[in-house]
């Protein structure tokens, strides 16, 4: 089998928190990522659901090298990625793109839409050419959907529409021609009506130009407009990962059942039993002995106090790290 | 909704509002025009629109706190009966809060950093009612906290010690805290993960049926409306574009606005669906196009939707659309 575009093997970020008093020794980690492992393939997207604190962020950044690795590694067109030295990083950089949540944040106001789009191509020295840099710049803003290109290039980012905006933030990663974009939260402060544009904006990108996705979201209502595979997280670790389908229609993990159950129907015909966890996700500090999901688990036993499960596969493609999986199959079928 | 209730009279009625915004030397700007509903006691009617669609000029109107350059032109806004557009600024000031009260979008931000949640809960209450009694004051601070599930011992924690799940709460106690009528949710659960929003909205469907609490809920999300809502008002460009009970809305829409919000709304349990967004942009108000605000953007424009803004019509009684799509099945009958 040849090697995907991303391999991302046992990744780990700990983040030591610094002690209290100058007497304190013991040092405390927070567990943002804790062994991850996936593959993306060209072309493909995967979907990262989980809530706040799930470590879904943290993991961007690290392939990202935003945040260096605790341990593990990562492999993007071959080359390893995890320890590498800055121009290693940069060179990679290139090729993978990042997209952020708020398009009112993350654009320059100073900035016209040209220069904004313009900036990626300086920073890594290419098409200095004045014609070609145009030409590119353009490309750009043609296939994130703003079009004429050359009627947005003047503009400012208050002159435009959050869904413009985002496209906009878009434009300055494709300029790169890159082979993943990483998008985190690329639609949720958008209004609905922008949201479908830009998520089919993506996937319409990953068909055409081959680009893979990463998209992070804690909503698994946007993922099937776009994703291929989604893997769910939970305090750092992957619970379920599995193709769109099998993971949206026959959820396995009580996580990602719970997830699936809240996100709203979009009729009341179709209001479906709420599985509600109650509180948050807990503290990444002090982790639940066992299964990292069973303070807050509906189904957990005593067993899933002493054990923690590891992803084992019950189908194609499709993992789950729950002990009681095969058991809760048998029951409901 | 059972017609028994519908027959009751209104706890809150408004008809034909027109709210202006003005600044000179420019016309003004047309942002609400002819809002119409109705919202019964213990009622939930969801408000839905996109950006700039004049549903949060509506909530502040009915507060009576529009910013100043906000002018109401016309129209009537009754509560149990009584004129609030005719209500001095005193004798609004002593409804507001005690009568309707609000929870506002981004309860991050809208909650004072350097004093504690209790405190905030506590001035909330003694702005607007006579509760001198330290002792009887701090019993319905740990209720209100009770009511929304926060351990009462955590009144005495600042906000930043709060999730934002936790804020949320603490600002539903706050709007809680006069025991109003009405409480307007302007967008409750955004920037908030699905599993807190899904608590979020069952708080509020129990404090309604515990209450008999009447629920204005201003959101740009269909999803969550179809989780809590009797009734939808549809709002596009500053006018009502549909207003029915929420199984017309979802089932039976008759504005292509309305069908066009649906179809951008994505579905987990139909995975392979292609999301279907609507075109273009919501109108800007002070460049409102001829005719039909939703010209633009429609897929069913003929000649007519260019020269007027159609009237509301009466599909059925209780089921409104302002497209001249509708006359025919209304009748021709207006709203």
């Amino acid at each position: 089998m040849p090697e995907p575009l991303l391999r991302v093997r046992g990744v780990r970020k700990l983040f030591p928190i610094k002690a209290a008093g100058w007497r304190t020794h013991a040092q405390r980690v927070v567990h943002a990522v804790d062994d991850v492992n996936f593959d993306l393939g060209a072309g493909e997207a995967l979907a990262l659901v989980g809530e706040s604190g799930c470590g879904k962020s943290t993991l961007a950044l690290t392939l990202l090298g935003l945040e260096p690795l605790t341990a593990g590694s990562i492999r993007f067109e071959g080359q390893e990625l995890a320890g590498a030295p800055p121009e290693v990083w940069r060179l990679a950089r290139r090729h993978i793109q990042m997209i952020f949540q708020d398009p009112y944040e993350s654009l320059n106001p100073l900035m016209t839409v040209g220069e904004i789009v313009a900036e990626p191509l300086q920073v890594h020295k290419l098409a200095t050419a004045t014609e070609e840099r145009r030409r590119r710049i353009m490309a750009a803003l043609d296939d994130a959907g703003l079009k004429p290109a050359q009627h947005f290039m003047r503009r400012f980012p208050h002159e435009l529409s959050g869904g413009q905006r985002q496209r906009v933030a878009i434009a300055a990663a494709l300029v790169l021609e890159p082979r993943l974009l990483v998008a985190d939260e690329p639609v949720s402060m958008l209004d609905v009506s922008i949201r479908a544009e830009i998520l089919n904006l993506l996937a319409d990108l990953k068909v055409r130009r081959q680009i893979a996705v990463l998209f992070i979201t804690h909503d698994l209502g946007t993922v099937s407009a776009i994703a291929d595979r989604i893997a769910v997280m939970y305090l750092g670790r992957i619970v379920e990962i599995g193709a769109v389908n099998d993971v949206l229609t026959t959820p396995q993990h009580p996580y990602t059942q719970a997830l699936l159950s809240v996100v709203p129907a979009p009729n009341p015909r179709l209001r479906r039993q709420h599985i509600i966890l109650q509180g948050e996700t807990p503290d990444p500090v002090n982790l639940p002995a066992g299964c990292r999901f069973h303070p807050r688990c509906p189904v957990a036993i005593a067993r899933c106090h002493q054990v923690d499960p590891v992803l084992q596969a019950v189908g194609a493609g499709h993992a789950v790290a729950c002990i009681r999986t095969t058991e809760l199959r048998t029951n409901t079928l | 909704m059972p017609h028994a209730i519908l027959d009751r009279p209104p706890l809150l009625e408004v008809s034909h509002l027109d709210v202006d915004y003005v600044d000179p030397p420019h016309p003004p700007a047309a942002a609400l025009r002819g809002i119409t509903f109705t919202l019964q006691r213990g009622e939930a009617l969801g408000i839905v629109g996109e950006s700039g669609c004049g549903k949060s000029t509506l909530m502040l109107t009915l507060l009576r706190l529009l910013p100043a350059a906000g002018r109401i032109v016309a129209g009537s806004v009754r509560l149990d009966g009584v004129e609030l557009l005719d209500l001095d600024a005193r004798a609004m000031a002593a409804l507001r809060w005690k009568r309707i009260a609000m929870i506002f979008q981004g309860a991050m931000n809208a909650l004072n950093p350097v004093r504690t949640v209790g405190e905030q809960i506590a001035e909330a209450i003694r702005r607007h009612e006579d509760v001198t009694n330290r002792r009887a004051l701090d019993r319905r601070v740990s209720e209100l906290l009770d009511l929304v599930g926060i351990a009462a011992s955590r009144r005495e924690q600042y906000p930043f010690q709060y999730s934002g799940g936790m804020r949320q709460r603490a600002m539903i106690a706050m709007a809680l805290a006069c025991s109003p009528d009405i409480v307007i949710a302007d967008e409750p659960t955004t920037a908030l993960d699905v599993m807190i929003q899904a608590q979020i909205l069952q708080l509020l469907a129990d404090l309604r049926r515990q209450l008999q609490l009447s629920i204005l809920l201003v959101t740009h999300d269909l999803g969550i409306v179809a989780e809590l809502c009797d009734r939808v008002l549809v709002m596009y460009g500053g006018v009502m574009a549909e207003y029915a009970d929420a199984d017309t809305i979802y089932n039976g829409a008759a504005h292509p606005y309305t069908q066009a919000l649906l179809q951008a709304f994505p579905d987990p349990t139909q995975p392979a669906q292609k999301l279907a967004a609507i075109p273009g942009a919501p109108p800007r108000l002070t460049d409102l196009p001829p005719g039909c605000r939703f010209t633009p953007r429609c897929p069913h424009v003929f000649a007519r939707c260019h020269t007027a803004q159609p009237p509301l019509y009466a599909v059925t009684p209780a089921h409104q659309a302002s497209c001249f799509r509708a006359e025919t099945t209304s009748g021709g009958a207006h709203a």
